[in-house]
């Protein structure tokens, strides 16, 4: 064990915060509630698992795996944006659906209702260190969301429309901005991007298994909310996150802390930072409110 | 509107009297009496090639060899277990079983709601009063219980022995009673046989989402290669299918759980702790059958092939003569009750 190796375990945990947390800023900053991080990474994990195990390709299933999670952003852009319905019920019910779906879709295409076949991964996965982390290319492209994130809401047209559109959606309109294109969009986006840090899951362990995802989604809204809904930070605050987790599962051995008390220590990060460290946060605006 | 709330009054009514009618020959009792038998499976459901898999083998079995009626139930939410149980209680089976002891408290309160229908549990959890006295279950509750700690034992040694470090790996589920019981006796045995040796034990949570986290397995498992431990036995469901993905990467050995795991990492397997869930479900329902069926708790162990080890062509050349004579050897001590395994740490 060396700090690299540490390290190198931080990036790992970190990936699908990372993905998530760029997927829920996106959505966000346009106003809508993206409590369906935990569906997204869902429909990534499956859609990478069942399109790479019937083509035998792993790029397959990196492309499947942002279709399947726009595909599922859709229906919560149908509902939230086309009929208006509260953002909140509607991420509930999708990350519902979601997490029935997949053992469902498991039991009708493999006769389990636990996990996939092995299915071939991007990068041979050997080894633990660095260089073997950063071997798997979505580990890398976790790293680039963000940053990517922060470059397309404050250096594009798209993004300072997107940020109109979650603060103030009666101006935009009144400049001739779509409201309901503009957040459809972003919430599309939203859900490619998480669905790839699903797919990580899924290539990570070689098979997609039910419930996979384990409250992932979860944190990295916390991690969203924590950056203040800013990437940068927003990035920051998933590091440490990650570290947290990882300081959990090296502390664990140790006689002198109850597993319970370990297992808390994000958890009880989440709420000090909130409580007092952050300042003052104030979330987009428009964030819950239907156009109009 | 009269007209529809008398129209829906009428509907209601025929609804409440066909709950009462009971199909022509329901009541006439057959020839040949065919047990009516319902298994509600834990989270993770069928296709979990552990735990669910041997509960719905041994149904199989019974429809196959016994020609009973088997209803599977596979509940989708945690909050939907008890429901299951009901359902099947309500229907009048002759026996209703319950695969894990997240169930405990759900059979306790329909146990007492039928009184006539015969329960069964897997990994019941007995639960003791403040003075350590244990609580009977109501009487018409069988619970079978494995005495896994034996089993582990025997893994423990043989991962001492067979695995060339002194430091050892274990990595559980969610932390309660039932998975303690692995690491107890897993730690006994790496000690009992190498005193000096060092048993790393971690946990993937404190909820029920432990068994189904593969991602958290996997980094635990690494953080203990990386320790320097060359084998890892796991008893975490899902979780576990992280370990053996660890121990592909880092060319390192796990050991399964439940059942035969060898196939999630062909080469990386050393040998797993299985428990006779199909037999001791098979058992249950073929005494209900023949009538002899009784409540209290039924302990499966070594000596009633409850519990055991895996050792055939597959992870022979892994385990050297000399290593197996010695396991071989402690089981027999175990069974004589010359060795006491404990099931807690």
């Amino acid at each position: 064990m060396s700090a690299i190796d540490i390290l190198a375990q931080v990036l790992r945990i970190a990936v699908p915060y990372l993905f998530a947390a760029a997927g829920g800023v996106l959505s966000e900053r346009a106003g809508i509630v993206a409590l369906t991080l935990e569906g997204y990474l869902i429909a990534g994990g499956f859609g990478a698992a069942v399109a790479t195990y019937y083509t035998n390709q792993p790029w397959v299933g990196l492309l499947a795996a942002p279709l399947l999670g726009a595909a599922i952003a859709g229906i919560h852009a149908l509902a939230t944006i086309r009929y208006k319905a509260d953002q909140v019920v509607s991420g509930v019910a999708i990350n519902l659906l979601m997490a029935g779906a997949g053992a469902f879709f498991l039991r009708l295409m493999f006769d389990s209702s636990a996990n996939s076949p092995r299915i071939p991964a991007l990068g041979d996965g050997l080894g633990s260190g660095l260089a073997a982390t950063f071997g798997q290319p979505l580990v890398w492209m976790a790293f680039l969301a963000l940053p990517a994130t922060w470059w397309l809401l404050e250096r594009t047209a798209f993004g300072l429309r997107t940020r109109a559109v979650g603060e103030h959606p009666q101006a935009a309109t009144s400049l001739g901005v779509s409201v309901s294109k503009i957040r459809v969009t972003a919430v599309l986006l939203s859900g490619a991007v998480t669905a790839l840090g699903g797919a990580y899951l899924a290539f990570d362990q070689h098979k997609f298994t039910d419930g996979m995802s384990a409250g992932r989604g979860f944190i990295a809204l916390a991690a969203v909310i924590f950056g203040r809904w800013e990437a940068p930070r927003a990035l920051v605050a998933c590091l440490l996150f990650a570290a947290a987790e990882t300081l959990q599962i090296r502390l664990q051995g140790s006689p002198l802390l109850p597993s319970q008390f370990v297992e808390m220590i994000p958890y009880v990060l989440t709420i000090v930072a909130l409580a007092g460290f952050v300042g003052k946060s104030a979330p987009p605006a428009a964030l819950g409110k239907a156009e109009g | 509107m009269r007209k529809l709330l008398v129209v829906l009054g009428g509907l209601v009514l025929l609804h409440v009297a066909l709950l009462f009618a009971r199909p022509k020959g329901a009541d006439a009792s057959p020839a040949t009496k065919r047990v009516r038998v319902g298994i509600v499976f834990d989270l993770g459901g069928r296709g979990d090639k552990s735990f669910n898999d041997g509960a719905y083998e041994g149904g199989e079995r019974a429809i196959r060899e016994l020609g009973a009626d088997v209803t599977f139930i596979e509940p989708g939410e945690g909050s939907d277990r008890e429901p299951g149980l009901r359902l099947l209680a309500a229907e009048g089976m002759d026996l209703v079983m319950g695969v894990g002891f997240i169930f405990t408290d759900d059979l306790n309160k329909l146990a007492t709601e039928y009184p006539k229908t015969h329960f069964a549990g897997i990994d019941y959890a007995i639960s003791t009063d403040s003075t350590g006295k244990v609580i009977p279950p109501p009487p018409n509750i069988a619970a079978l219980k494995f005495r896994e700690e034996e089993g582990s034992f025997l893994v423990g040694a043989l991962a001492a022995l067979a695995g060339g470090s002194k430091k050892l790996g274990f990595v559980g589920g969610m932390d309660s009673p039932l998975i303690r019981k692995f690491e107890a006796g897993y730690t006994a045995g790496v000690k009992h046989v190498c005193p000096d040796c060092e048993v790393i034990a971690q946990y993937a949570g404190v909820t029920p989402i432990a068994f189904r986290n593969p991602s958290r397995g996997k980094e635990l498992a690494l953080s203990q290669y990386q320790q320097g431990v060359k084998v890892i036995f796991h008893a975490s469901g899902s979780t576990g299918l992280g370990v053996f993905e660890a121990a592909r990467s880092m060319n390192a050995l796990a050991i399964g759980v439940d059942a035969d795991q060898f196939r999630e990492a062909p080469g990386h397997v050393l040998t797993s702790m299985v428990k006779g869930i199909d037999a001791a479900v098979y058992d249950a329902i073929k005494r209900a059958q023949n009538g002899t069926f009784a409540g209290g708790i039924i302990g499966f162990g070594l000596a009633e092939n409850g519990v055991g080890y895996v050792y055939d062509a597959n992870n022979k050349a892994q385990i050297p003569d000399a290593v197996r004579a010695k396991v071989e050897a402690l089981k027999a001590e175990i069974i004589a009750g010359k060795i006491k395994v404990p099931s807690t740490t």
